[in-house]
């Protein structure tokens, strides 16, 4: 067991994963929240972007939004992030996770902005706020505090989600794992070992987020 | 559709005057976008005819396409059936009024949600290859099955749980009254009603198996994905071919989401449950059930009701 440890980078792979979720997480925090204005829009041509976006998006797999990104945008088409290969897979991963999981961001925001009374933009207008004003000022402060259990949701499934990259060779874990157990014996005690890498990932942020969502949530 | 006739007034004419502009320039947003991608594809050729023109041909569906999506779908439908088995018997083993089936429960259903679908798909398919324990031509199936039924049907139970959690604290009530044990009661008055407030949610599931199928990529199981990929091989129209599968799985799951979400305005205008029906929300995130979390948030956020005041 020790053995693996000399000869695999476990550490190596986790910190990756961490990496590509730290990134992405920002990149899906901003597209996201730029979608999510788009939907609540007062103009409809831009509400159809966010509307659409959302749904071409969440109805992809993953895996196929990793596979044509590395395949068909950086090899075919020749969009490289960087010249060195594994930079290029990592980049790319980055980039996919960032845009698949922002439509569940822009959802988690607008479930937010549900759960505030409308005499808050009611409000917000009557004191002759513009549109903008209102938004930045009222309504997504508390759109985010009422959007943090959805969010918290959002960044544990993306944890779990970045192991999809080690379909386009990012060294990431469950990539690790995959090569460990096929050239290993003893493959359950290493599957267990690297399930509990990603519950001590996840766990901590859930029970973290859900006692923030108790904490920050607005009186009401 | 609710949230903007909230945010802003009916516009004045000023108001209006702006959004025809902004409209304008969102039009132009579009056009642009569409525009840099066509460039780029017709740059790098691919949409030159020859590329496209074998999707006109019955081989590519009939070789590539039709196979993988039947591939897809059968994955999905036993993945589905299994979970639900699965999540029918642990929900309710977390309801049990023993202690330490519930806690054994509880403990199997946190670990499942809580490990990447992916892990557990490289090892059951190590596993199963390994000591033989399927043909070999079915272990990537039953590999992308046993992953999936894991991963789903601890999601399954959560929702069992939280919807019997959800009923009126009277159905029970009225249950032990009239002289039922609490597992008679569960299993003929709470269950049920659960289980019809689930439907949607089950149905929302459903897309999220869908797209999860799509990781049997990664083991070579032959679904949609790694058969338009093959297809794209065969025709050398790689980026097509994606762009074909891709339209495949979001016109599949489209429909699937608008059909969950007519069966609960179905349920929400006839109401035959107690309960609240809980919506598709939630779960449509991959591994979207938080570990450790208050589980009967997985209904709480979905219906928010805005206090008026």
């Amino acid at each position: 067991m020790g053995d693996i440890f000399a000869r695999y980078d476990f550490f190596g792979a986790f910190w990756l994963t961490i990496q590509l979720s730290f990134w992405s997480a920002l990149g899906a925090l901003v597209i996201g929240t730029l979608v999510a204005i788009l939907r609540v829009s007062p103009v409809p041509v831009f509400r159809l972007i966010g509307t659409s976006y959302v749904n071409l998006v969440r109805n992809t797999p993953l895996t196929l939004l990793m596979v044509s990104a590395i395949l068909g945008l950086s090899l075919i088409m020749g969009l490289r992030l960087s010249n060195d290969v594994n930079m290029d897979v990592f980049l790319w991963a980055i980039v996919v996770l960032s845009v698949y999981h922002a439509a569940f961001v822009c959802e988690a925001l607008r479930s937010g902005v549900n759960t505030i009374p409308t005499g808050q933009a009611e409000a917000a207008r009557s004191i002759g706020l513009t549109f903008r004003q209102s938004l930045t000022e009222v309504l997504l402060p508390q759109a985010f505090r009422g959007a943090i259990a959805p969010l918290g949701s959002t960044l544990i499934a993306l944890i779990k989600n970045s192991t999809v990259a080690s379909v386009i060779g990012a060294s990431e874990a469950a990539g690790l794992m995959a090569t460990i157990v096929e050239n290993e014996t003893g493959g359950v005690a290493v599957f267990f070992l690297f399930a509990l890498g990603f519950v001590i990932l996840t766990l901590p942020l859930g029970v973290w987020f859900t006692s923030l969502s108790r904490r920050l949530a607005v009186k009401r | 559709m609710s949230a903007p006739s909230v945010l802003f007034d009916a516009p004045g004419p000023k108001a209006r005057a702006r959004h025809n502009v902004l409209t304008a320039v969102g039009a132009l947003l579009i056009v642009g976008v569409l525009y840099l991608a066509g460039a780029r594809l017709a740059e790098t050729g691919q949409l030159d005819a020859a590329k496209w023109a074998p999707f006109l041909t019955g081989t590519a569906w009939t070789a590539y396409l039709l196979p993988g999506l039947g591939a897809t779908l059968t994955a999905a439908a036993i993945s589905v059936v299994l979970a639900g088995i699965f999540g029918l018997i642990f929900g309710v083993g977390r309801l049990s009024t023993v202690r330490w089936i519930r806690i054994i429960c509880g403990v199997v259903v946190e670990f499942f949600r809580a490990v990447p679908v992916l892990l557990m798909m490289y090892f059951a398919f190590t596993l199963y290859s390994r000591n033989g324990v399927f043909l070999p031509t079915i272990n990537p199936l039953a590999a992308v099955v046993t992953a999936l039924t894991l991963y789903n049907g601890s999601v399954i139970a959560e929702l069992v749980r939280s919807g019997v959690h959800a009923l009126p604290k009277g159905q029970s009530e009225a249950g032990l009254s009239i002289g039922l044990t609490p597992q008679q009661t569960l299993m003929t008055i709470q269950l049920p009603q659960a289980l019809v407030a689930m439907l949607p949610a089950l149905m929302g599931q459903l897309v999220v198996v869908i797209k999860d199928t799509a990781l049997g990529y990664g083991i070579t199981y032959m679904e949609l994905l790694n058969q338009s990929k093959t297809l794209g091989s065969a025709y050398a129209n790689t980026v097509p071919a994606y762009m074909v599968a891709a339209v495949l799985f979001i016109i599949l799951n489209y429909a699937m989401t608008k059909l969950a979400g007519a069966v609960e305005a179905r349920l929400r205008k006839r109401p035959i449950t107690a309960g609240p029906t809980t919506t598709t929300m939630p779960n449509i995130v991959q591994g979207g059930a938080e570990p450790g979390g208050p589980t009967d948030d997985l209904i709480e956020p979905v219906h928010p009701q805005p206090p008026r005041d």
